[in-house]
């Protein structure tokens, strides 16, 4: 297994399907049962680092982590050192000298949990929980595990994702994850919310929703921030809701078993409309819970006997 | 100070055919054959280059303001290792060089550490803010008989302030260096905008915001006929921009950086902030490009845009490093790797890259410390011995600077200067300062 989660393109496809194998026995092992508790990580120490806000993220990433037995410890940026200037390296340092066997980074800067796994600071494995405009690889696990529940083996399956895939780190991640689990990827968004070069990514891109609704297997609504039509990203939040948002009459172009996700947070009216978010196809309730147990699997994965792994072993000598 | 009297034996002048040299009162007094040494102390120089004293047009010293980073003194002596005899300092310091005063302090630094000529840069805008024009001619009639005027560091986007600028400097024979960087193109901007931007999710850079600010600027010194200097000169279509001006007559004058030169964006992709520097490393296809222009002299000059930082402003996250990196003591090895062992460009051209024409835009070239001078009896006596057979490792720890964000870290590059001679006083010896 991988040493660090920094990137959807750190995993094979048999790192993948292995990641969502697991993840549905931890699903198996917690669904249902009144105690969902684990004793897999007893003794180990997961640090939820998170410098950006980002309740439902760090929420999804401590319950995994306590249902694996973990010690779990938040360390935010608000009302830690953090914000009185103290730098990811003194921050890593000091996670180092805790004994931290494990750490989940969020930050506003793409690339800082790169740094952190790279540069030698901290001897952790460091799981990026979503950095700056670059990645947010369990959240791609995560939407694929849902897809997968209700799709089967995505291998020819079709995804379309629709938003600010500039700004946005979910589309990254997914793009690159949902290819190498084999499945077909377009972008739709209007030119300005796609970033330069998008035509060499390996996905289709669509300038426009409803030719490409009628083939979808699944479809992916990612959230588009009002103010960006203040810098000329789009005219209007009615615009942009006119031509890219998932409304009633597009989702009537979606065939009967295509399901609908979004990351959230929705914009209710905005990219989405709310008899759709609600409806039964929408799986986005489903996307938090499915969260929990991907973040398990991949906590497990990656902690469990770390310290015996040949790989490890292997890491340490490099 | 009374230099002493050197005899440099078996120096290949500008590549060629060994010569001797013999430094006498601050000139070249005597060149040839065979020289007879006399009283003379003797440097063995077989199969070194003796070049003219190196002149960097391109510098932040750092000095007033950030002497943790940099000071004249450490900056100078970082120059000297790296063959220049020379350096410009740019305006950016805390108080900006916007006054003659801040321009006369940086000077008379610079005369006091003496390891090299220093020539301070003057703001064109008040603080840099570019709202209206620093007394420039108080600056070229100070002590620092300032003729490069830059906001280094930040572009002067208001055509009608540049256009006035580049008006006004014609009274003392200046010319503005202009950092080429349309601001609302490069709001946060963090890497060179392309394919590997948008994978890595920092915000792009983009060719379009340096060339569109060229191009204006070009038609606007064609417009008013005044001199124009092009800072780091990072891409491609800038390179075809100042050729097709070159092609017109236009008194353009344009600079590459040695990093620029070797290094591409891929090393973004690490991460690691000494690779963040502005403009932005680019792709393999304007290294490509800016080895053309500087090798058929569309690109006049190399520069260094030697831009120390702390460690800690380097070691951070990407966004919030600063930017910019050492170049002073790289420049020459950088040069000869991409230049020189690659046939582009002779010995007697990097001589003028980086020695004859930037002393010539700097307008140095002449008087009393002069630089840029050619190799040749009664001139100054500024020249660089380099030994371009050894390869060294880079260290930055072994810097002179203070900073140690060097992007060559580790890395394996041809030359090393020798000896460093400043009007026939050696500034360097045997690869150390003196």
């Amino acid at each position: 297994m991988i040493r660090h989660l920094l990137s959807a393109a750190d995993l094979s496809r048999s790192d993948a399907t292995l990641l969502l194998d697991t993840t549905e026995e931890m699903l198996r092992l917690t669904e249902g049962r009144s105690v969902k508790k684990l004793p897999t990580l007893r003794g180990r120490t997961v640090v939820n680092l998170f410098f950006e806000d980002s309740t439902r993220t760090r929420t999804s990433f401590e319950l995994a982590a306590k249902r694996l037995s973990a010690d779990v410890i938040n360390f935010s940026a608000k009302g830690s050192s953090v914000s009185k200037g103290e730098s990811l390296k003194d921050t890593a340092l000091t996670l180092a000298a805790m004994g931290a066997d494990g750490v989940v980074v969020r930050h506003s800067a793409s690339g800082a949990p790169y740094r952190l796994a790279s540069s030698g600071w901290i001897d952790a494995r460091v799981l990026n929980a979503g950095d700056g405009t670059h990645e947010h690889p369990t959240q791609a696990l995560l939407d694929a595990f849902t897809m997968r529940r209700h799709l089967g083996d995505l291998d020819g399956r079709k995804i379309v994702i629709v938003g600010d895939v500039l700004h946005g780190r979910v589309a990254r991640s997914n793009v690159i994850l949902l290819n190498t689990l084999g499945a077909r990827v377009t972008l739709v968004a209007p030119p300005t919310l796609l970033p330069l070069g998008v035509e060499n990514w390996p996905c289709d891109v669509s300038y426009h929703l409803d030719p490409v609704l009628p083939d979808a297997d699944a479809v992916m609504m990612l959230r588009v921030q009002r103010e960006r039509m203040n810098a000329a990203f789009f005219p209007s939040a009615r615009e942009y809701s006119r031509r890219y948002g998932l409304d009633a009459r597009r989702f009537g172009l979606l065939s009967d078993e295509a399901i609908v996700l979004h990351p959230g947070p929705m914009n209710r009216g905005m990219e989405i409309t709310a008899d759709v978010a609600d409806s039964e196809r929408s799986v986005i309730v489903e996307q938090v819970s499915n969260g929990v147990c991907v973040r398990m699997a991949a906590l497990y994965l990656m902690l469990a006997g770390a310290d015996e792994t040949a790989d490890d072993v292997h890491e340490g000598a490099a | 100070m009374s230099p002493q009297t050197v005899l440099v034996k078996g120096a290949r002048v500008l590549g060629g055919e060994p010569a001797d040299l013999l430094l006498r009162d601050g000139v070249i007094a005597e060149l040839g054959q065979s020289i007879d040494a006399g009283d003379a102390r003797v440097v063995q120089a077989d199969g070194l280059v003796a070049l003219p004293g190196l002149v960097d047009l391109h510098t932040h010293l750092r000095e007033p303001g950030r002497e943790d980073a940099e000071t004249v003194d450490t900056g100078t002596r970082a120059a000297a290792l790296g063959g220049f005899t020379a350096v410009h300092a740019m305006a950016n310091t805390d108080p900006v060089a916007d006054t003659a005063g801040v321009v006369e302090q940086v000077w008379r630094l610079g005369r006091e550490a003496g390891h090299a000529d220093v020539r301070p840069v003057g703001a064109v805008t008040v603080g840099l803010a570019g709202e209206r024009l620093a007394e420039l001619g108080a600056m070229a009639d100070s002590a620092a008989n300032v003729r490069v005027f830059s906001d280094d560091g930040r572009c002067v986007d208001d055509a009608i302030l540049m256009r006035r600028a580049l008006e006004y400097v014609k009274a003392f024979d200046g010319v503005v260096a202009q950092h080429a960087q349309e601001p609302r193109l490069t709001e946060g901007a963090q890497m060179n905008e392309g394919e590997l931007s948008g994978r890595l999710g920092l915000r792009g850079w983009p060719s379009v915001a340096e060339e569109a600010i060229i191009a204006r600027d070009v038609l606007l010194a064609a417009h008013v006929g005044s001199r124009l200097h092009i800072c780091h000169l990072s891409t491609r279509g800038s390179a075809e921009i100042v050729r097709l001006a070159k092609a017109r007559g236009l008194p353009v004058t344009a600079e590459v950086t040695p990093h620029h030169l070797l290094l591409t964006e891929e090393l973004v992709a690490t991460y690691d902030a000494r690779y963040k520097v502005n403009p932005p490393l680019r792709t393999a296809d304007d290294v490509a490009a800016v080895r053309e222009g500087l090798a058929d002299g569309t690109i006049d000059i190399v520069a260094t845009d030697h831009a120390p930082h702390p460690v800690e402003d380097k070691e951070c996250e990407w966004d919030a490093a600063a930017f910019g990196m050492l170049g002073l003591e790289t420049a020459l090895s950088v040069v000869q790797h991409t230049m020189v062992d690659t046939g582009l460009l002779s010995w007697s051209d990097v001589a003028d890259r980086m020695s004859f024409a930037p002393a010539r835009i700097g307008r140095c070239d002449a008087g009393t410390a002069a630089q840029g001078r050619p190799l040749a009896v009664g001139e100054p006596a500024n020249i660089t011995l380099v030994d371009p057979s050894v390869s060294r490792t880079v260290d930055p720890w072994q810097s002179a600077s203070l900073s140690r964000n060097s992007p060559y870290e580790g890395m394996k590059l041809p030359g090393q200067v020798v000896a460093t001679f400043l009007r026939g006083r050696p500034t360097v010896e045997d690869g150390a300062l003196t």
